[in-house]
């Protein structure tokens, strides 16, 4: 028996898991219009590759993958495009994004696809391969693209494959039923992992809650050196980093990844998808998602076609309008609630939870905070919450990073037991956004701090090249006047020969230093020449290899190109002007400035192109939005405006504030990948 | 509509807690009743409506909805336990003044429920102790060793204080403190308001209180850290200096855990959470120096209880043990905080 470690913490909400149980999975079928959004992953968005009017076939590639955190997106049955325009796609924020619609001609025609039975003749890189283009990301929740996970750097050991089998939230059995009826495609996906990672060990973690669950699975491990490992039942056991501490006993280091810690995650409905994609070269066009509470007449999971609307998988489970307050996307602990019914199924939905108003009831107001300790006690992560709503409302935000908020994962195990009812993690959202806003906002003041002095420093000295200049010329000037004036008195051929000599000796001497100066251009070339050929060569490796890397190497190497680019240009130009008679004295640095200013507006038109900077202009907007919002909340409660307006207007500000977070997130993982 | 997650909460909420630990004090106080009288039910009584009175008008005055934070009862645990903490038959203005102190100038003075660093029903009491000393040490003899009061004359005692005659008498730690000259035996033998382990009637209170807060932990209103340690701290100090019972023991650890305050003050005071040290290691460090300045104060300060001063102090001392004992947070090597 494999010793259980446990971690800080945890509740034990009611599980509310019976109700989704009775029946096995059902077929959602076929809606006639499926929506299916461009982004249903963390990272860039995908671009699509097809035209209204088209016909596609099930299967059928639609979208390509736009950069290395990005994945494609396939065609969930087949039918016509019918529309590439933004709809309304689930997100906490309720706004419209790019999506592609299907309207399905029913047939169900699958696009000429084959997979490879025997994996083991596929080396990493193959796989990998396979695993992106089939569109695999985040079937546990968080939408993180499973080929990104999945490539870790060559020098990080693996020791352990944790395949997580947890599902800790009350209500979402979606990961259950997948492993009572496929756990034998659960263990081929697991066995593909592992010939990818090529772990020490590797582990499936299953709360005892799920008897029939973990009897599959042993039964289908059987034989094979995957231990599958019970423990007991505590929310949130399935959070990544509580899964590693239960099983391994090590912690991620904060800020860190598992694989610091020699351990990489992936969800159990991942292993299917990635056995589907292999085995069968069947893309991730569908997926397990439970449809439950008091709000449907017969709570059941589905196998359901992404892209299809909520609206149409809630019928199929007998949902009343009347009898369902609000619609909830994911679980009670940690979902959000969908804008309206209408939009559509992703690749992370694994729940619609359609509760009756006394199932979830909406919480009453929120009274003093009593400092009980309750939920620090509850608090997974060992924080310290109730000091953290004390800093949150104060805004004392250093003592908030002190505290270290950025650990918080948002679980709510908090806000559930704080007998004061207070929404703690509602204040740590908005904390969290306002500290990284901050951030931003320093980060960029900084910049153009540093771009003022250095203009200023320029301009000085230009000014002073510019006096320089004016000063020889004027001595020059007087010195031919001399020496007209002592031309034109008796001449000493004596003294004129002595003069040319001493001027000559200048000159080279002056020409020494120019000597120098062409030095350090020659050498700045010869170095980024050097650099340039390391990085080709890192790049053709990689690029054989068929490593994760190839695209920053290739982005290094286009730098260092257009780097070297600006160096040979200084250099010749440099040359050019020496190549004359009279070196101007100022020449060199201009030349050398001028190279300066051309790498520097390469690199800024390089980071204009980058996605980080896209997705801070997009953030920047997202901001500004967020704050004009604000500003019309405040004056509509100075109006003393409706409750409901103001309501509503808390609603935005909430719904703008949380976007505003999700894309920083977003462009710190792009800043990181 | 709250659109963020988590959309479900627990079954515990700050009123459930509050009566919780007013239905904790009920066997404390039934036993209190039966060995001293109906003085200290007559205190409760009365000081509960002050309570809520002066709640009421705090409230008003910093323009809070009334019923909404009534609603929390706090008001009426403050006042439960500071009238559990006086004197039984005191009279009905140093009631008053006491609970006045602690609502209007402990609580809602330093901005109400979860913002009062002292715990008003122990900062109403020390200001009453420092004000009406005679008051407040006038304790009444317990039963089979002194005349109990009837229910009449116990609010007759409360309410028209010049025409009721108690008897008062020392209780058990004044004597154990002024002895200079008895060894722990004889003085047992000589004062009939000694008991089996401790004070007459004292030491069933204490059990009493024990038990209502053995309950509270059962119904995990609090942790037991706090209070065991306190208790840990006093016991360890008793038996330290007991001195095997000469004339300068300051009394056997079973004497001070049974004596006065202590159970109360472990369950019921220690434990508010408002003003304690949050996290683990903080409340096994608060409670502990509690436990020891109790027994420092009982023994060789100037007021024969010590819970009240201890708590004060250690209240002083809350954020700076916070400060101090901040946790490791996950992935992290060491408490951020603490240096
Ligand atoms: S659980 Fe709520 S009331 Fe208790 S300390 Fe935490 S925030 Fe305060
Ligand atoms: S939401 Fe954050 S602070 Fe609250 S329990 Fe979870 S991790 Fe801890």
């Amino acid at each position: 028996m494999r010793k259980i470690y446990g971690f800080h913490g945890g509740i034990h909400p009611p599980e509310n898991k019976h109700q989704s149980l009775r029946s096995p999975i059902a077929d959602a079928g076929i809606p006639p219009e499926l929506v299916i959004p461009l982004s249903q992953h963390i990272g860039a968005p995908s671009r699509a590759v097809v035209a209204v009017g088209d016909r596609v076939l099930k299967g059928q590639m639609i979208a390509e993958p736009s950069g290395f955190v990005s994945v494609p997106v396939h065609a969930p049955t087949s039918g016509t495009i019918a529309a590439v325009e933004d709809r309304q796609i689930a997100h906490p924020s309720g706004h419209a994004a790019p999506c592609i619609v299907i309207a399905s001609d029913g047939r169900d025609q699958w696009i000429e696809h084959g997979g490879k039975a025997d994996y083991t003749s596929l080396d990493k890189a193959e796989l990998l391969e396979r695993i992106r283009n089939a569109g695999i990301a985040g079937m546990g929740g968080a939408g993180f693209p499973a080929a990104v996970k999945l490539s870790v750097k060559p020098d990080i050991k693996i020791e352990t494959l944790i395949i997580n089998g947890t599902e800790c939230e009350p209500y979402i059995t979606a990961d259950d039923v997948l492993m009572r009826e496929r756990a034998g495609e659960i263990i081929e996906g697991t066995n593909i992992l592992r010939h990818i990672v090529q772990p020490h060990e590797t582990l499936i973690g299953i709360e005892d809650n799920k008897p029939e669950a973990l009897a599959a699975m042993r039964a289908a491990a059987e034989g094979s050196d995957i231990d599958i490992v019970e423990f007991p039942t505590k929310y949130p056991s399935g959070g990544e980093k509580q899964l590693i501490e239960i099983l391994t006993g090590k912690q991620v280091p904060s800020g860190g990844l598992p694989a610091d810690v020699g351990v990489i995650c992936q969800n159990v409905g991942s292993a299917v998808a990635i056995r589907d994609a292999v085995v069968d070269g069947r893309p991730l066009i569908s997926r397990i998602t439970t449809v439950t509470g008091e709000g449907v007449a017969q709570p059941q999971n589905f196998e359901v076609l992404l892209g299809t609307s909520m609206h149409y998988l809630l019928d199929k489970a007998g949902y009343s309008a009347e009898k369902n307050r609000r619609l909830i996307m994911g679980g009670p602990m940690m979902g959000f609630t969908v804008p309206s019914p209408d939009v559509p199924i992703v690749k992370t939905t694994n729940c619609l939870l359609a509760p009756a108003e006394s199932e979830l009831p909406t919480p009453p107001p929120a009274q003093a905070c009593i400092r009980c300790g309750m939920c620090a006690e509850a608090c997974p992560v060992t924080l310290l919450p109730q000091q953290m709503f004390w800093f949150a409302q104060g805004k004392e935000f250093e003592k908030l990073e002190l505290h270290n908020l950025f650990d918080c994962i948002e679980c709510g195990a908090c806000s559930w037991v704080c007998p004061s009812n207070i929404p703690l993690v509602q204040y740590y959202r908005a904390s969290k956004a306002e500290i990284l806003q901050l951030r931003r906002d320093t980060e960029k003041s900084e910049h153009s701090r540093i771009r003022f002095e250095a203009r200023q420093e320029r301009l000085a000295k230009e000014e002073a090249e510019k006096e320089a200049k004016r000063a020889a010329r004027k001595k020059a000037a007087e010195e031919r006047a001399q020496q007209a004036a002592t031309a034109g008195g008796d001449e000493d051929p004596i003294q004129a020969a002595i003069e040319r000599a001493k001027a000559k000796k200048a000159a080279q001497q002056a020409g020494g230093g120019e000597v120098s100066e062409l030095e350090k251009l020659e050498k700045a070339v010869a170095t980024t020449r050097k650099r340039l050929e390391t990085a080709t060569g890192k790049l053709e490796t990689a690029k054989a290899e068929g490593s994760d890397l190839v695209e920053a190497l290739q982005t290094g190497v286009d730098k260092t190109k257009a780097k070297l680019e600006a160096a040979e240009k200084a250099l010749h130009d440099y040359q050019q002007a020496n190549s004359g008679e009279q070196a101007k004295p100022a020449a060199p640095t201009d030349a050398a400035q001028a190279a300066i200013e051309k790498a520097m507006a390469a690199r800024a038109a390089d980071a204009s192109l980058s996605p980080e900077d896209k997705a801070r202009g997009q953030l920047e907007k997202l901001r500004q939005r967020l704050e004009k919002s604000r500003t019309k909340l405040a004056e509509s409660r100075e109006n003393g405006d409706e409750e409901k307006i103001i309501e509503a207007l808390e609603a935005t500000v909430e719904r703008l504030s949380q976007k505003v977070a999700e894309a920083e997130k977003q462009l710190q993982e792009t800043e990181g990948a | 509509m709250r659109i963020t997650s988590p959309h479900a909460h627990g079954p515990m909420s700050t009123p459930r807690v509050m009566l919780n630990v007013l239905l904790a004090t009920v066997p404390g106080i039934v036993v209190m009743t039966h060995f001293f009288g109906f003085g200290t039910l007559v205190n409760i009584l009365w000081g509960g409506l002050v309570a809520v009175a002066c709640e009421a008008l705090a409230l008003k005055l910093r323009g809070r909805p009334l019923g909404f934070y009534l609603k929390d009862y706090s008001a009426l645990v403050t006042a439960t336990l500071l009238c559990i903490a006086l004197p039984p038959y005191s009279p009905w203005w140093l009631i008053a003044v006491g609970i006045a102190s602690a609502i209007l100038l402990a609580k809602h003075l330093y901005g109400g429920l979860g913002y009062n660093p002292f715990n008003p029903a122990m900062a109403g009491y020390v200001i009453l102790l420092i004000s009406f000393p005679v008051q407040m040490t006038a304790w009444a003899p317990p039963r089979g060793v002194g005349e109990l009061p009837g229910l009449l004359e116990a609010l007759q005692a409360c309410f028209t204080p010049a025409a009721f005659d108690g008897v008062t008498m020392a209780t058990p730690l004044d004597v154990m403190k002024q002895n200079n000259s008895l060894l722990v035996k004889d003085l047992w033998q000589q004062n009939p308001q000694f008991g089996r382990w401790a004070g007459v009637g004292w030491e069933w209170a204490n059990l009493a209180f024990l038990a209502g807060g053995a309950w509270l932990l059962y119904k995990r209103i609090f942790t037991w850290h706090a209070p065991v340690a306190m208790l840990a701290a006093l016991t360890l100090m008793a038996a330290l200096f007991n001195d095997g019972g000469s004339s300068a023991s300051g009394g056997s650890p079973l004497f001070h855990l049974l004596s006065g305050a202590t159970m109360f003050g472990a369950f019921f005071i220690v434990t508010d959470p408002v003003t304690s040290a949050v996290s683990v290691r903080g409340r096994l460090v608060y409670g502990a120096m509690i436990g020891a300045l109790v027994y420092i104060i009982r023994v060789r300060g100037n007021y024969p209880d010590a819970v009240a001063f201890a708590v004060l102090i250690m209240n002083f001392a809350a954020p700076f043990i916070d400060y101090y004992t901040q946790p490791r947070t996950y992935g992290h090597q060491r408490s951020g905080g603490g240096e």
